[in-house]
Formats: structure tokens, sequence, C-alpha cells
């Protein structure tokens, strides 16, 4: 933990159990979405892609063990990377309820692609400045891993918008359907305005700004409409999931819900 | 979205050759090919393939149509003139040993 | 250079005239046999070419097929770094793939005609990855025993005498070699393990030593290809000269973990300074060959519907390139 933290946390134990949610929060959100990428490995449209997606799918779990490795030790109950990942349920994930969503067909995975690439990408920028020194690390190294993703993502929402009739249909189908967890992306609870009073995390309503603006410029480069802002019922960052999520980490979970204690 | 129907069966992405800098100050050296829709995916796909070691920090790809090749058939006219004139070597000099600095 | 475009290069392609054929045959000969790598624009026998075709392609499908019994366990990997490394590792195999299906488009077919051979169940690949991964141990017996395998047979193919399968080849067992260790660190770690995890790990040995013996293909007595692909410097070694090469090198790592080869009359033969096995039952070879394994069926549709989920994604992208082009000329 930085020593900014270090100071602020012992006197005040809720920015320290604020500061743990968060990180869960920025955690399992590229675990869950790095699952969700590893399913599409040996299935892609083309080869070229399968390796593609397999490269994203590495760097969100590369984040995801640098972000649960920070929060044990934040949480100081000796639970590592794997602990958390493993032997948590549904309740207690705090993902962005958009990384869970079921990878449908290419055009849809490319869209909640974008989505999350467009949201890291503001969030990791602005981390980078964070007043917690471990968390602006992680950030920076992630942020470059990102600006690959977002171009990669980008690059085929543009292709399936403006390709032929039927991806044009399905990809606008993809950003119809998913629209309604973007809703989540930038909804502030306690949990935000706590790391953006201590300068750990950025004002989510500035991120906004930029990523609304980004999409809008993507969307009209893919020939796509933006549908309309709907009110939303998950929030994933307070551990309340869609039904997805318990599939994904029953899945994922299985072996080491099945031999308890067992080293791998 | 105008267009009408669906296009005739896809003919396959066309070939990429790629070539890659391994570190600054080397050459783009040819490491192999590869298939993409178009440029930008062709670079993407050749970071995806050919670069997931730190093989390169630097990557050129060209339409494989694009490149035009010697003909081996010609091989003996194009290089074996080049074969006798080994003055171009500085190995065919003789200068004394105790010649230094040349 | 990768490419069958520049095979033509303005004209037809070299047909030895009757005439011709024996004296390019005799130099084609002579520069293989004084070890000079033959490259995509020279003057090859077309047996030389249909059978480097056949190969490399089976390579290539075996690779592609192959990601999908260790891509089963991605998402039930059972910790974190293994599941980093199993993607990247099934990642590879994507890449082997392609290295592989670019060697072959130097010698004049398209990959989306190879891929066609391969979906409609023409093109033949590697027979082991017709078994299942039932357990989390198979993953490790994998690349254990079936990289371990591969390896022993791909070394030798870095130096056959076609340039562009050779570097292939180079670019492959380099990145292989890390295959084979995290497959070993895989079963040691269960072999340490619990007890049921120990079990899991015998299991998986007991599963895939025959298959993995297996894959080196027929006795040389009975391999039709062999003579002929070994003075075209395509094989340098005999199919069973590989076999008992891996055998040697794997029974004291199978010992190394406390495990035991299911074969009762495997013995060290202090003549030969070889393991002896027991006889192969090549029935069932042959019968996984045919079609009748575990997982033929499930493996080919697995390939099938990918490449039909894809079909549109691929057509949009040339759709798109398509108006991108007109637009650039247009603009200009």
């Amino acid at each position: 933990m930085s020593r900014a933290v270090a100071a602020a946390a012992r006197p005040d134990r809720a920015l320290h159990e604020a500061l743990l949610r968060y990180v869960l929060r920025l955690g399992d959100t590229s675990l869950v979405l790095g699952q969700r990428l590893g399913e599409w490995v040996g299935h892609a449209p083309t080869l070229e892609e399968d390796l593609g997606l397999a490269n994203l799918a590495l760097d969100l779990i590369g984040q995801a063990r640098l972000l649960l490795t920070y929060a044990g030790e934040i949480e100081g109950r000796e639970r590592d990377e794997d602990a958390l990942a493993y032997l948590r349920d549904a309740p207690e994930f705090f993902n962005l309820a958009l990384a869970e969503q079921p990878n449908g067909d290419f055009g849809c995975t490319i869209v909640r692609q974008w989505l999350m690439d467009s949201w890291q990408l503001e969030i990791y920028t602005s981390l980078q400045e964070s007043t917690d020194s471990r968390l602006a690390a992680i950030a920076a190294k992630a942020l470059k891993e990102t600006r690959y993703h977002y171009r990669f993502s980008s690059g085929w929402l543009v292709r399936l918008g403006d390709g032929t009739a039927e991806s044009h249909e399905r990809v606008q189908r993809a950003v119809d359907e998913l629209w309604r967890f973007t809703g989540e992306l930038f909804a502030a609870d306690e949990v935000d305005e706590r790391m953006v009073a201590v300068g750990i995390a950025p004002p989510l309503s500035t991120a906004e700004a930029h990523w609304s603006a980004r999409v809008d410029e993507d969307l009209r480069a893919a020939s796509l409409k933006r549908p309309a802002a709907q009110p939303y019922p998950w929030h994933g960052k307070r551990g309340v999931h869609t039904e997805h999520l318990g599939y994904v980490l029953a899945e994922m979970q299985h072996l080491q819900r099945t031999y308890p204690g067992a080293r791998w | 979205m105008t267009d009408a129907g669906k296009p005739p069966a896809s003919p396959e992405w066309p070939l990429f050759e790629v070539f890659i800098r391994s570190r600054a100050g080397l050459e783009h050296k040819h490491v192999g090919s590869l298939h993409a829709a178009d440029a930008r995916m062709a670079i993407e796909h050749a970071r995806d393939v050919y670069t997931r070691r730190q093989e390169g920090v630097s990557i050129w790809v060209v339409r494989s149509v694009q490149i035009i090749a010697s003909d081996p058939e010609e091989a003996d006219a194009l290089f074996e003139p080049a074969r006798d004139k080994v003055y171009r070597h500085p190995s065919f000099y003789v200068i004394p040993d105790e010649v230094k600095n040349l | 250079m990768y490419t069958q475009a520049l095979d033509t290069h303005g004209k037809e392609p070299v047909v030895a005239a009757a005439g011709e054929s024996a004296a390019h045959a005799a130099r084609f000969q002579s520069r293989v046999d004084a070890d000079e790598k033959i490259e995509p624009k020279d003057w090859m026998p077309d047996a030389y070419r249909q059978t480097l075709i056949r190969q490399i392609s089976q390579h290539a499908h075996s690779e592609i097929v192959g990601m999908l019994p260790e891509g089963n366990w991605i998402t039930r990997a059972p910790s974190l770094r293994r599941k980093a490394v199993l993607i990247a590792k099934v990642q590879d195999e994507g890449g082997h793939g392609m290295y592989l299906y670019s060697a072959a488009e130097t010698l004049g077919v398209t990959r989306d005609h190879l891929f066609e051979q391969l979906l409609s169940g023409a093109a033949k690949y590697s027979s082991i990855f017709n078994y299942p991964t039932l357990t989390w141990a198979d993953v490790g017996a994998i690349g254990w025993l079936v990289d371990g395998a591969a390896i022993m047979n791909q070394i030798p193919i870095c130096r056959c005498s076609y340039g562009p399968y050779a570097r292939a080849m180079v670019r492959i067992c380099k990145e292989e070699s890390f295959h084979q260790r995290q497959g070993f660190e895989i079963m040691l770690t269960l072999a340490q393990g619990t007890a049921a995890q120990r079990l899991m790990a015998q299991e998986a040995l007991n599963h895939w030593w025959w298959p993995s013996v297996m894959m080196f293909g027929p006795s040389d007595a009975d391999s039709k290809h062999t003579a002929q692909s070994m003075r075209w410097k395509i094989k340098r070694f005999s199919n069973d000269e590989l076999r008992q090469k891996f055998i040697d090198v794997t029974v004291p790592q199978a010992h190394f973990l406390g495990l035991t080869i299911p074969d009762a009359q495997l013995r060290w033969d202090e003549a030969t300074q070889h393991y002896i096995g027991g006889p192969i039952d090549w029935s069932e070879f042959n019968a996984v060959l045919k079609g009748n394994g575990p997982c033929n069926r499930e493996r080919l549709q697995a390939r099938r519907t990918a490449w039909e989920a894809g079909r549109w994604v691929r057509e949009a992208a040339s759709a798109h390139a398509e108006k991108l082009a007109a637009r650039t000329t247009q603009a200009a």
C-alpha cells in the first residue's frame, strides 16, 4: 500500500474498506472479462483473430492478478490472487455487469470489448496520477495494454458497422443489447466518492464526458446509432449481478471448490 | 448501410508478408506471412502473431502480390558474374605485415 | 519469400519439358544431397511439392485441432497463473498453425483450400487430438507427453530441405520449448499433491502413454512414405528411431514423478542401452485414424462451427476493405 493511503488508512477504517472495494472492482472486472475472452480461444472467425483475442485475454488476466494481489494485501487476511478469484461467490464479486455478459457472436464480443476498452482507457489514464502509488503503477502498465485493446476493438467496430448489411445489423443489435449496461460504468457511489476525495481515483463525471465523446466518434465512423440512455437495475460493482456471473464462476472455480486446499 | 443483399461467397483475405525490426539499429527482416482484410488489420495481426515474445520494435507489412522477385532460372546470369571480381574484397591485396593501419 | 503469388511472376509456372525433366530432377537431387535449401520458386519435382503440401498442411491442421482439447480447460484452469500459461500455450499452437499454413502457401495452395480439406474430413491431422481431456491432469499429460513427442518429431524437421518449412520449424521449436516444461510442472505438482491428485496424474499417464507412443506413426516396416521422404530430406529419422528416443527420455521422467508407465513389459535393456516396451496395439491407432476415436466428430464439428460462425465476420471485413479502397480512389 502507498504511503499516502497507509497514513490515511490506519485511522480511517472506512477509507481502507473503500480502497479494498475499489481495487476489487477493477480486478474483478478485468478477471471476468478475461475469463469471457478465454472462451473464444480456438473458436474465432480466423486463426489471426484467435491469436488477437487470446492476447487481450492474457493482458486482462495479468491485470487481474496484479489488482487482486494488491487487494489481498490491503485486506490483510492472507488471501492471495487465487483465493480471491476462486473462493468468492457471486455477491462478493464487484465487477461491472457489462464484463460478465455472454460472448454472443463475434460482433457482440467486439461491442462489449470496445465499451470496456474505452472505459478502461479513461480510468487507467487518470489512475496514473493516483495518490496511491501502487495503483498508479498498475494503471500505467495496464494503460499500454488497453490502448492496443481499444485499437483492436474500435477497428473491428468500424469494419463490422461499415461492412455488409448483415454485419451492420448484427453489430447495431449488439450495441442496442449491451447499452443498458453502460449506465453502471460511470455511476458513482460512496466508494467512488471516498476515492476521489483523497485523490486515489478520478471523478467519474470527467471520465464520462471523455468516454461519451470518444464513443460517439467511433459510432459515427462505424455508421451506428447510439441508443438512448437506459436506467439499469444491475449494480455489479455493488455485488448485484446478472444471472450470467454465477455460471462464469461455477466453471472457473470448479476445481478449487471440488478439491479444497489442494495446490495446483 | 446501403448494401443490397449478401455479397458473393467471400474470397480469402489477401496475403501479406511481414518484416520485423527486432531492435533499434537493425534492419527489418522477413519473418513470415499472414492474411488480413486491410492494412490496419495486417499490422495488428503481425503484432499478435509475430511479436508475442518481444521479437520486434517495428513492423512492415506488404501485400505479397506486390513483391517482385528475381527468377531462380536467371540466378546464373544475375549472380555468377560477381564471382570472379575478387579485387572488390580487401583480402585480394597483398600488403607487408609491417605496414599498419591499412 | 512466403507467397504462392510469386510462383508465376508474370509467366506460367516452370513446367519441365520431357527432355529437361531428368536434368532438372538430377540437379534438384544433387542440391538436396549437398544440403542446399530448396526455396519456393526453385524447380522441384511435383511429387516433392505434393508430399510437402500434404505433410505441412497435416502438421498445420494438427496444431489448430490441437488447440481444442487443451483450450477446453482455459476457463477451468485451477489458478490464474495456470490460466495465463494455458492461454499462451494454446495461442502458440494457433501461431504454429499459422506459420505452417504460411509455409504451405509458398507451394501454391491457399489456406482456404487447405481449410476446406480439413473441414470436409479429406485431410488428416494428428490422431492424438481425438482423445478427450477429462481432468486437469490430462492437460499436464498433453504438455509433457504429446508435446514431448512432437518436439522429438519436429527438431529434425528444422533441417528439412524445404526452406520455408525448415524456417517455420525453427521458430516453432524455439517457442515450444516451454510447452513441455509447463506440462511436466503440472504433473509434478499433482504427483506431489493429495492422493486424489496423484491418482489423477497416474490416470492421465495411463490415458496418454500409448497414444503418444503411437504419434510417431506406423513401424518402419509398414510406413510407405519414409524412404522417399528421407531421400528428399523432408524426413531425417525413421518413425521407430524417434519413438525409441522418446521412450528412452520419458521413462526416467515418469520415475521421477513416481508414476508407473502403463506397459507391464517395459524393461531396461543393458545390451542396447534402451528401454524396450511391449508390442503396440495398432488396431486402436487405426480405428482412431479411420474416424472412430472418442472425439473425432467433436473436433471437426468444433472447427466447422467456428468457420461457419465466422463467415459473416470475414465477409464484413472484406466488404469494408473494398469500400475503403473505393473511397480512397474517389478522394484521390
